[in-house]
């Protein structure tokens, strides 16, 4: 860009009531930013009731010199004054009718009134039991085709489950390990250094072996199935809806319950399980590794770990994890399902899913806090 | 168009391709100012990435492509800016950007490039798109417009810096006839009034014979250019037979 694409405005009070505004040079996207706010200012403080715009002197207009001169008429108009551009270039003319956006339209209000709070109110529980509706459908629905499915297990997509099952469990052996472990040690060590006080730390062994099999192991092992692959489905259901991939299966005849949830909730029943008794292997190990620093031989661990926790307090947990499994992917699917339009919606949905499943993970195991107390497992 | 109509854009031997897979060979053209210049061929014969590469989205394996004399392939920062300052795109799909509304999309350019006070970059965003006819959905959401008005809001949001050159991708793929004419007559009418140079890449006949200036035709075999010219001379009085055939809409 070279310096002679400047632009430039003089003006001169006529009388009370008139201004003449002298425009020069170019007006394009770059010279009419700081021509502009002059410009208007000097409108805003004279507030003239006729203003003579001198167009003669522009030797260049596009879109944004064309957009001034159209907001000094509607600026003018507005307040019933009066307004006169001459001697714009004729290769210009054209331009100003054509680019005439007319009144700008209403943007939406940024404040709500009264009502329309009171409105958007009824319209989001509206919206709100719709989706309650929708989820206890979904739930239904899924439910009948996973026993249709099981019953008939030829109609199950194999294939694809077995997919999934790798996708969601073998490929995350290794962060249900490692956060295994790393809740046993740490467990372990923030409790011995406590109980130590009271001479108690050969105790340590009982509270992390049921802390483990009871609560913590299922419980760490359904959030990292949840944010690892219910997002995962969530993202994938929900890119297929939004390039009508669910449409074509629909009108192909196939259900997409059948096709897409059944596959993922069989998939994450089946390894969520397993991969809590990795967790639980592994919280173990880390424990031990702090039994052995504070002066107890392995032996002596795995002894104490027999007499800490039952069958009972094992299966107990792992119960609860057939749940959480089908939570998770229930929650997942749906969400991807309910996906709405545009790139953003999926990630949208993701998050729902990663957030609704936790949620949704921990009031199930409240559930089941209170079901075993009454069944005194 | 005057005969002293200078080339913007000059496409110099331009091979282009992925990988070692050759889609074009030596390719050689140049589109003048003013001028509405089109792109066509069979399907599959490389159209849109012949664009990607004018627009320099892909790298060529060899040749330039020289826009108002600086090669858009070779040129880096202030020269790359300078010469995407100049040029417009509208995707085939729109490529919208899903979390804005419409003003939003076409001031986002005008923010980052302009010092123009926010008052002036709505005049100019609801000017752009009252000239695509979507005058009344300046605050619509683009997953709320259907893909006609799409394709004509990304229209607009290539225009929002007043580019010199319009490169337009299947801009009439999957409209009705109307919409399809209405968006010719809008091609006319701004390369008239606003003197844009237009390239675009179709295979709608009835559009190129409204609106081409001139085409250039792309063939699949040979991978390269088998014709150059006014579409109506091309075809009445190609040499070609399947370019003849490709105009008369013979199969």
């Amino acid at each position: 860009m070279d310096n002679s694409n400047t632009a430039s405005v003089d003006w001169e009070k006529l009388d009370e009531d008139r201004l003449r505004l002298v425009i020069k040079g170019r007006l394009d996207v770059e010279t009419t930013g700081s021509l502009w706010r002059k410009i208007i200012k000097t409108i805003a403080g004279t507030k003239p009731r006729e203003l003579l715009v001198d167009a003669s002197k522009i030797e260049y207009c596009d879109g944004a010199g064309i957009g001034l001169l159209l907001e000094l008429t509607q600026t003018q108009k507005q307040n019933n004054r009066r307004i006169q551009i001459t001697g714009l270039s004729p290769d210009f003319q054209p331009l100003l009718k054509l680019f005439d956006p007319g009144q700008a339209a209403e943007p939406p209000p940024k404040r709500a009134s009264l009502a329309q709070r009171i409105e958007s109110l009824g319209k989001k529980t509206t919206h709100w039991l719709q989706a309650v509706k929708a989820q206890i459908s979904f739930i239904g629905e899924a439910f009948i085709k996973l026993l249709t499915t099981l019953i008939h297990p030829r109609t199950l997509r194999w294939r694809d489950t077995f997919l999934i099952a790798e996708k969601a469990g073998a490929n995350a052996v290794g962060i249900t390990a490692l956060l295994g472990f790393l809740i046993g040690l740490i467990l372990a060590f923030q409790s011995a250094v406590a109980m130590q006080k009271f001479g108690a730390q050969v105790f340590v062994t009982d509270l992390v072996c049921l802390a483990l099999f009871r609560e913590l192991g299922p419980l760490i092992t359904a959030f990292v199935l949840a944010s690892r692959s219910g997002s995962a489905f969530a993202a994938e259901i929900g890119t297929m809806k939004i390039n009508e991939e669910i449409d074509a299966l629909t009108t192909m005849g196939m259900d997409p319950v059948r096709f897409l949830v059944v596959p993922r909730l069989i998939a994450a029943i089946c390894v969520v399980p397993l991969l809590t008794m990795f967790n639980n292997l592994f919280g173990l190990i880390g424990c031990g590794v702090v039994m052995s620093f504070f002066g107890s031989p392995p032996v002596t661990y795995l002894h104490r770990i027999q007499q800490a926790a039952t069958m009972t307090d094992l299966l107990g947990g792992l119960a609860k994890t057939f749940v959480f499994g089908a939570l998770i992917a229930g929650i997942g699917c749906l969400r991807g399902i309910q996906t709405g339009a545009g790139p953003s919606a999926v990630g949208d949905s993701a998050t729902r899913a990663v957030v609704s499943g936790i949620v949704a993970i921990v009031v199930a195991d409240g559930a089941f806090a209170v079901l075993y107390y009454f069944l005194n497992i | 168009m005057s005969p002293e109509a200078k080339p913007v854009i000059r496409v110099k031997d331009l091979t282009i391709g992925y990988n070692n897979n050759i889609v074009l060979r030596n390719i050689d053209f140049e589109i003048l100012t003013g001028e509405i210049f089109t792109i066509l061929g069979g399907s599959g014969c490389g159209k849109s990435t012949l664009l990607k590469h004018m627009i320099g989205l892909l790298q060529p394996l060899g040749g330039s492509v020289l826009i108002d004399g600086t090669d858009i392939i070779t040129a880096q920062g202030s020269d790359r800016l300078g010469v995407l300052r100049k040029i417009g795109v509208a995707y085939q799909n729109g490529a919208l950007f899903g979390s804005m509304n419409l003003m939003e999309n076409i001031c986002l350019a005008l923010e980052e490039f302009t010092d123009l006070p926010k008052d002036a970059m709505e005049m100019i965003a609801r000017m752009k798109l009252k000239i695509v006819g979507l005058g009344n959905a300046t605050h619509k959401m683009p997953a709320e417009l259907s893909g006609g008005m799409r394709k004509r809001a990304a229209i607009a949001r290539a225009l929002s810096l007043d580019p010199k050159v319009l490169f337009l991708d299947e801009p009439s793929a999957g409209l009705d006839p109307i919409t399809s004419a209405q968006l010719d007559k809008l091609i006319l009418e701004l390369s008239h009034s606003l003197r844009i140079t237009f390239v675009i890449v179709t295979h709608e006949l009835s559009s190129i014979f409204t609106v081409a200036d001139r085409v250039v035709m792309l063939d699949k075999e040979t991978k390269t250019i088998i014709a150059t010219g006014k579409p109506a001379e091309l075809r009445d009085h190609s040499d070609n037979p399947w370019v003849r055939q490709f105009f008369n809409r013979q199969a």
